[in-house]
């Protein structure tokens, strides 16, 4: 039980640490493109599922690919993956271009689906082996290969264990061992952490974070869990077929809107023109009053200090990326999946055989 | 833990090499093995339809077919049998394809940057080699109804079940291609296996039998490959005339008696057929 908080903390100061350097250290612009997406439609008949997107994915990033179901996300990873054919527009993964050289970016692509494509019946070597003859692994690195990605995903001891007694979540990270076997430039993550449990989630995500430092891969991936979204380099979110906002989690809350701090006094309407008076911008909300500001937890000192009366509460609200996505899709992203997930669920444990 | 990166994989190259086809085939074809040597269940459940109908079948008929020169019906269903556990077990590798698709494995195999006809030929010599195996075990009843055996009679088996296995497991992959549930699955095992099995001369003679029967056996490709199989055995058995004109081992096509030779060129014709169809429904399957 302890493992599963002490890792989520080191996965969060990790991904904050990382933030801080991908954003300071080398721009955006500067770094080579691993995916280039340039106007890329699909149609089915009369639908037009993807409608021109374009947009690029960095060397070494966690891109995180976000939308309500029939919103153009499926298909848009199933032709970066080849499993599709664009109607129209260009993708190049790895330098390939997807419809001339299938083949090629399939060699340089790790891909982990949403249902489980082991044979349980085999055991974790004989599955990995089986990948890395079929990905053109050199037979005299199979061997080392498979001490390496069984340990990236903390599998080691289980690597004579059959698949069939292996749990969801361990299945999970076989799979994305195996994705890693061919030593992919980029991994397709499509919902790597469904079915899985909270715990099971954040262990995934440790996994995830570890690779794209050890094994120096780009990470592709859809989720539909705004908490994990947060773990993204960058994120896009697509509806109706195009991408209707692209960026760092950080810029897209900010871009949404300030923080808010909600300050409960003994006499609102005095604390309201006191704020007023210092400049704030401030409205009346039932229980006090709310104040808008940059940054809202430095700014709750000052705030006490500007308002003259006794405060009785504060609270403090930054905007999540629940909101950024509401914003942007007009839905909830809980209400978008509502449907969607148990039926996910049920065929993933259905899968056990 | 180490931060040295995995070495770089070879980031082009051309998309088909020979070398890497045939290690792809062979992988398909090893795990097919190890399936098959961890599921003993099915090793046994393979024996026990072909045992019950020799045993049952077989007692039960001798007595009213009775023996000629201390020949029996027993011995004459023997290869029949065999020939029916091979391709019951062919069809069924062939066909597990269907399973493997059901369990999401198929989905790993298709994504591969591979030749789907390495992996068509693999999942086919796998199949094949399994047959082969199950069909082969099956010689440990031969004492029991008496057949003799030799060195170079068990070798004969081995090569026509195999050749039998190839075609039939070929067939398989190739059905299997063209199912996408396991419901469909059943209905072609009850549809196509068992009329096969019936209408091929394993179970009874093939001469004398009406003309839309004799019609139906001779277009069936098992007819002709159950024979020879019958052929190798009885050859390797102390048979008067009298019993070899009782039991007859041969195929009468268009008023002539096929040699042995002929009937395991029509095999092979047909192995060549259900492989490149096998090939073409898995290269067209998604």
């Amino acid at each position: 039980m302890v493992r599963g908080h002490v890792s989520a903390t080191i996965v969060r100061m990790a991904s904050s640490l990382k933030r801080v350097a991908s954003s300071e250290v080398v721009g955006p612009a500067a770094r080579p493109n691993v995916i280039e997406v340039r106007d890329l439609t699909r149609r089915f008949g009369e639908f037009t599922a993807v409608d021109g997107i374009s947009f690029e994915v960095f060397e070494g990033e966690v891109f995180a690919f976000l939308g309500p179901n029939g919103a153009g996300k499926s298909t848009t990873i199933n032709m970066l993956c080849t499993l599709s054919r664009p109607t129209a527009g260009e993708v190049r993964v790895a330098g390939f271009d997807v419809a001339a050289r299938p083949k090629a970016v399939r060699r340089n692509i790790g891909l982990v689906f949403q249902d489980q494509t082991l044979d349980d019946r085999l055991t974790a070597q004989e599955n990995l082996r089986f990948h890395a003859v079929l990905y053109r692994v050199p037979g005299g690195e199979v061997d080392e290969r498979i001490a390496r990605v069984l340990d990236l995903v903390d599998l080691s001891d289980r690597r004579y264990d059959l698949v069939s007694e292996f749990s969801g979540g361990m299945a999970r990270r076989l799979e994305i061992a195996r994705a890693l076997m061919h030593v992919p430039r980029v991994l397709f993550l499509d919902e790597p952490t469904i079915g899985l449990d909270p715990q099971t989630r954040a262990l995934m995500w440790e996994d995830v974070l570890r690779l794209r430092e050890e094994a120096n891969v780009t990470v592709f991936l859809t989720t539909h869990y705004m908490d994990e979204a947060e773990y993204a380099d960058r994120i896009a979110i697509i509806d109706r077929g195009k991408i209707v906002a692209l960026d760092t989690p950080q810029a897209l809350k900010a871009e949404i809107g300030a923080d808010t701090v909600d300050l409960g006094t003994t006499d609102d309407a005095a604390a309201i023109a006191a704020l007023e008076r210092a400049g704030y911008r401030v409205e009346a909300v039932s229980g006090g009053a709310r104040v808008f500001v940059e940054n809202g937890e430095n700014a709750v000192a000052a705030l006490i200090e500007a308002v003259g009366v006794p405060v009785l509460n504060v609270h403090v609200h930054q905007p999540t990326l629940d909101d950024v996505f509401l914003h942007y899709t007009g839905r909830e992203i809980r209400e978008a999946h509502a449907e969607a997930i148990p039926a996910r669920i049920r065929a993933w444990h259905g899968r056990r055989r | 833990m180490s931060s040295a990166a995995l070495p770089a994989n070879i980031t082009d190259g051309p998309d088909t090499v020979l070398r890497e086809e045939v290690r792809t085939a062979g992988m398909v074809w090893l795990r097919e093995l190890i399936r098959f040597e961890r599921t003993r269940t099915r090793i046994l459940s393979g024996l026990i339809q072909p045992v019950l109908f020799l045993v049952v079948l077989g007692y039960g008929m001798s007595g009213l077919v009775g023996t000629t020169a201390g020949f029996d019906f027993k011995k004459f269903m023997f290869p029949g049998i065999m020939a029916m556990s091979v391709v019951t077990t062919a069809i069924f590798s062939g066909m597990s394809i269907v399973w493997d698709r059901e369990f999401g494995f198929l989905r790993e195999m298709l994504v591969a940057p591979t030749s789907r006809a390495s992996l068509a030929l693999g999942k086919t010599a796998g199949g094949a080699s399994v047959a082969a195996v199950q069909g082969t075990i099956m010689l440990v009843l031969a004492p029991l109804v008496g057949v003799h055996l030799t060195a170079v009679l068990v070798l004969e088996i081995i090569g026509l079940e195999l050749l039998m296995a190839i075609a039939l497991t070929a067939f398989g992959v190739f059905v299997a291609s063209h199912i996408e549930r396991m419901e469909g699955f059943q209905v072609v095992m009850q549809m196509l296996l068992f009329p096969m099995i019936f209408l091929s001369g394993a179970l009874f003679p093939l001469n004398g039998l009406p003309g839309w029967l004799t019609v139906l056996t001779r277009i069936n490709p098992l007819t002709y490959a159950v024979a020879p199989l019958r052929q190798v055995v009885f050859a390797a058995q102390h048979m008067p005339v009298a019993a070899r004109k009782r039991f007859p081992s041969s195929v009468e096509l268009f008023g002539h008696t096929l040699s042995i030779g002929t009937e395991i060129a029509i095999v092979v014709v047909f192995a060549a057929i259900f492989i490149a169809l096998a090939i073409r429904g898995f290269s067209r399957t998604q």
